[in-house]
C-alpha cells in the first residue's frame, strides 16, 4: 500500500503527444507504472508507440476513463492551457490529477480550484509546479526519478523537488512508501496537511519526512494540524532561513513579505508540534534514521 | 511584478476607477510641464516601491508650478530606505473629508481571493487591524463568482461605509476587482479611498502587484517593468532566461530546483559562520532537465560577478543528467579561456542522481586544478566557503 498512488493505478496524460509529455510518458513506463493512454483532441484516434509500448490517444479525458478505467492524469500542457486541462479533468470526475505544468497563472489557479469544490471536490489535484508523486516499486505519476530509492515506510511530503529527490536519496537505505511533491505555487491542490492526513491513516507509513519552505503560513498550518491529529514521527526541514525578505526565490510561491513566511517561524512552529527539524538536508535525514534504527 | 504609484494609477484610469489628474516626471522641468497643465496646487510625490515616503519626506505639496519644480528637485535623487528616487508623480490635490481602505488580495491558505475593505482608510491596514479589528472587513471571494453589484454591496455593508458614499463605493468595488482579473493582479490596494469635498470618492493612491506567470496573455506588461532598479548582472541573467537572484555574499551558487537552491544558500551560510563569515553571493536555478548550455551559461553569469570569490555547483540530478552538468562546467571554462577570460576563481562541484558516476568521471578526468569535487552537499559547502574565505 502506498497512499493516493498503488500499482493498480491506472495513469492517463493530458499533454502526451508533447515533448515533455513523452518524455516523462516513457519514464513512468519505465518505472513499471500502468500508463494506459493519453488525451490530445487533435490526435484522437492515433496511437503513440513508446519503445514498444503502444498507447492510445483519446479526445477527451472522460473518453479515456471510459475506454481504459484510468484513475490518474498526469498534465504536461502548456501554462496557457493548463486550466482548461485540470477543468476537463474535473469535469470527468478523474480522482487524482497531478499538474506538473510550471508558470500557471495564480487567478487560473484559484479558478479551477474553486471549480474543484463547488463540483464536490471529487478530484484530488496535486500541484501545479510540481514533480508529482512517486510510491516506489509500485507506480510513479509525474516526473520524480524511480530509481532513488526502493520501496520502505517513510512517507515524504514536500513543496520541493530537488529537495525531495536529495531525501530520498540520503534515506535510501530505508525506502519510501510514497513521496508527495505538493508544489512551490502560492495555490496548491494538495497540502501538506492533506499528505499528514494521508500518511497518517496508511497502515504502510511509519514515519514522515515534511519538507517545506519560505513563503505564506503553510508549514504552520500543518504544525498545528500534527499536533492535534499526527501520531507517527514527523521530521521536518525548511529551506529559506538565509534568503532576503521580498524576494522571490524560483518558485511563485517562495517569497518573504514584511515578517511573514520566514523560515525561522515555520521552524518554531514546528517544533512546538514536537516535530524535529534538522538543519540542513542531511541533519533532516540524521534525524530520521534515528527513528528509524 | 510590484507597480510604482503612477502606473497603478494609470491602471485604474483605464479601468474607469475614479482618480485625479496626474502625470509621472523624471526632471524638475518635466514636473513643471505637468503642473502646468494640472493648474492651480499639486502634490509632488515620490515613486519608490516602499512604504514610508511621506515620513521620509517624498511627498510634498505645491502652490503652481515654480514650487512643483522646486519640490520635483528636492524629491529626485532623494534616498527612501535605500530606494532612489527616478521618478515624481504629480497629481490634483482633493479636499479630503474621510479616508477608506479597501484591497482585493490573494488568500493563499484558502486558495482563493481575499477583500479587506476599512473606513479608517490612510494608514497601514496593519495597524488598523491591531488596534481596531471591528473596523476592518474580511470577505472572502470565490475566484469562479467574482464581485458583482450585490457582493460588492455586502462588502460595503459589513465594512460599514457611510451611506452617503455607498453607491459609490459598489461601483468602485465592482470595477477594481474587474481590473484585478483583466491584469492577472495578485494586490489591488487603496490606501485611501477617499471623500472629497464635492462628495466623490477617489481612488487617491494604487497600490498594484502583478503575477508574472500571467505575462503570456499581457504583452503590455513588460514595459511596465522598473529597468532602473534592475541589477546588471540580474539583467544579464534574465537575457539568458536564468532564475537568478543577486545577493551580497561571495560564494556562487548554482543548483537545480529552487527548493535544493534555497537550501544550499542556508547550508554555505552556515558554513559561513566558521569561514571568514562569507556568504552566499547569489541564487542561481538551472532548473530541471537543465542541459551542458544552460550549465554554462550560468557558469558564466556567477564568474561575472565581481563579488563572487568562490563557486558552488550542487546538482541533484533527477531529469537533469549529472554527465551533462560536468560537460557544462567543462565547456563553460574552456569557453571562457577561449574568450581570453582568465578564470581564476576554485569550484565546488557536489553531483549526485541521474548518471552522477558519469559526471564525477568526467570532472576528474579534465583534472582542472579550479575544480574541486566533494562528495557531499555540506562538505561541499564546507569547502567552497573556505575557499572564499580564503579568497577575501
Amino acid at each position: 500500500m502506498a497512499i493516493w498512488l498503488t500499482k493498480d493505478s491506472k495513469v492517463i496524460v493530458q499533454g502526451i503527444t508533447g515533448g515533455e509529455g513523452s518524455k516523462h510518458t516513457k519514464r513512468m513506463l519505465a518505472a513499471g507504472t500502468q500508463v494506459v493512454g493519453g488525451v490530445n483532441p487533435r490526435k484522437a484516434g492515433t496511437k503513440v508507440d513508446f519503445d514498444g509500448t503502444e498507447l492510445p490517444v483519446f479526445a477527451t479525458v472522460a473518453e479515456a476513463i471510459k475506454e481504459t478505467g484510468a484513475d490518474v492524469s498526469v498534465i504536461f500542457v502548456p501554462p496557457a492551457f493548463t486550466k482548461a486541462a485540470v477543468v476537463e479533468a474535473i469535469d470527468a470526475e478523474i480522482p487524482l490529477a497531478i499538474v506538473i505544468t510550471e508558470g500557471v497563472p495564480v487567478q487560473d489557479s484559484a479558478s479551477f480550484w474553486s471549480y474543484n469544490v463547488a463540483k464536490g471536490e471529487k478530484t484530488r489535484i496535486i500541484g501545479p509546479n510540481c514533480p508529482g508523486i512517486a510510491s516506489p516499486g509500485a507506480s510513479n505519476a509525474g516526473i520524480i526519478p524511480a530509481d532513488i530509492t526502493p520501496q520502505g515506510r517513510i512517507g515524504l511530503v514536500s513543496k520541493s523537488g530537488t529537495l525531495t529527490y536529495q531525501l530520498m536519496y540520503e534515506l535510501r537505505e530505508f525506502g519510501f512508501s510514497t513521496a508527495v511533491g505538493i508544489g512551490g505555487d502560492p495555490i496548491i491542490g494538495t497540502t501538506h496537511i492533506d499528505a499528514l492526513k494521508a500518511f497518517q491513516e496508511d497502515p504502510d507509513t511509519d514515519a514522515i519526512v515534511m519538507i517545506g519552505e519560505i513563503g505564506g503560513d503553510a508549514e504552520e498550518r500543518a504544525a498545528e494540524f500534527i499536533k492535534a491529529n499526527v501520531t507517527k514521527p514527523v521530521v521536518g526541514y525548511i529551506a529559506g532561513f538565509t534568503a532576503p525578505p521580498g524576494k522571490t526565490m524560483g518558485h511563485a510561491g517562495a517569497i518573504i513579505s514584511g515578517s511573514a513566511g520566514t523560515a525561522d517561524a515555520k521552524k518554531a512552529a514546528l517544533e512546538a508540534a514536537g516535530v524535529k527539524v534538522g538543519k540542513t538536508p542531511s541533519e533532516t535525514a540524521r534525524l530520521m534514521r534515528e527513528i528509524m534504527s | 511584478m510590484d507597480l510604482f504609484e503612477y502606473q497603478g494609477r494609470d491602471l485604474f484610469e483605464r479601468h474607469g476607477l475614479p482618480v485625479l489628474g496626474g502625470g509621472v516626471a523624471e526632471t524638475p522641468q518635466e514636473a513643471r510641464a505637468i503642473a502646468e497643465r494640472l493648474g492651480g496646487k499639486v502634490v509632488v510625490k515620490a515613486q519608490v516601491k516602499v512604504g514610508g515616503r511621506g515620513k521620509a519626506g517624498g511627498v510634498k505639496l505645491a502652490d503652481g508650478a515654480d514650487e512643483a519644480e522646486a519640490r520635483a528637485t528636492d524629491i529626485l535623487g532623494m534616498d527612501i530606505k535605500g530606494h532612489t528616487v527616478h521618478k515624481v508623480m504629480l497629481a490634483e490635490t482633493a479636499d479630503i473629508k474621510e479616508e477608506y481602505y479597501f484591497s482585493y488580495l490573494l488568500d493563499r491558505a484558502n486558495r482563493t481571493f481575499l477583500c479587506i475593505a476599512s473606513v479608517a482608510g490612510g494608514m497601514e491596514i496593519e495597524t488598523v487591524a491591531e488596534t481596531d479589528p471591528d473596523r476592518v472587513a474580511k470577505v472572502a471571494i470565490d475566484a469562479s463568482k467574482g464581485v458583482d453589484e450585490a457582493k460588492a454591496r455586502e462588502i460595503v455593508t459589513l465594512a460599514k461605509f457611510p451611506a452617503d458614499v455607498a453607491d459609490q463605493v459598489v461601483d468602485i468595488a465592482v470595477k477594481l476587482w474587474q481590473a484585478f482579473v483583466a491584469e492577472d493582479a495578485l494586490l489591488v490596494e487603496v490606501n485611501p479611498l477617499a471623500k472629497v469635498g464635492d462628495g466623490r470618492v477617489l481612488a487617491l493612491d494604487a497600490k498594484v502587484t502583478l503575477d508574472e506567470n500571467a505575462g503570456f496573455r499581457h504583452p503590455d506588461h513588460e514595459a511596465l517593468e522598473d529597468k532602473s532598479a534592475v541589477d546588471p548582472i540580474e539583467q544579464a541573467a534574465k537575457a539568458k532566461n536564468l532564475n537568478y537572484v543577486k545577493l551580497d555574499g561571495e560564494v556562487g551558487i548554482i543548483g537545480n530546483g529552487a527548493g535544493l537552491v534555497m537550501s544550499t544558500l542556508d547550508v554555505v551560510a552556515y558554513a559561513g559562520e566558521k569561514h571568514g563569515n562569507v556568504k552566499p553571493a547569489n541564487f542561481l536555478d538551472i532548473g530541471g532537465g537543465a542541459s551542458a548550455q544552460v550549465m554554462a551559461n550560468g557558469l558564466e553569469i556567477v564568474l561575472g560577478d565581481p563579488a563572487v570569490k568562490s563557486v558552488f555547483v550542487n546538482v541533484f540530478g533527477g531529469i537533469t543528467a549529472c554527465d551533462a552538468v560536468a560537460n557544462g562546467i567543462i565547456q563553460a571554462l574552456e569557453l571562457l579561456a577561449q574568450r581570453g577570460e582568465t578564470v581564476t576563481k576554485p569550484l565546488v562541484v557536489r553531483l549526485d542522481g541521474n548518471n552522477a558516476e558519469a559526471g564525477r568521471a568526467i570532472l576528474d578526468g579534465a583534472n582542472n586544478p579550479l575544480v574541486t569535487r566533494v562528495d557531499t552537499m555540506d562538505g561541499a559547502a564546507e569547502k567552497a566557503a573556505e575557499l572564499a574565505a580564503a579568497g577575501k
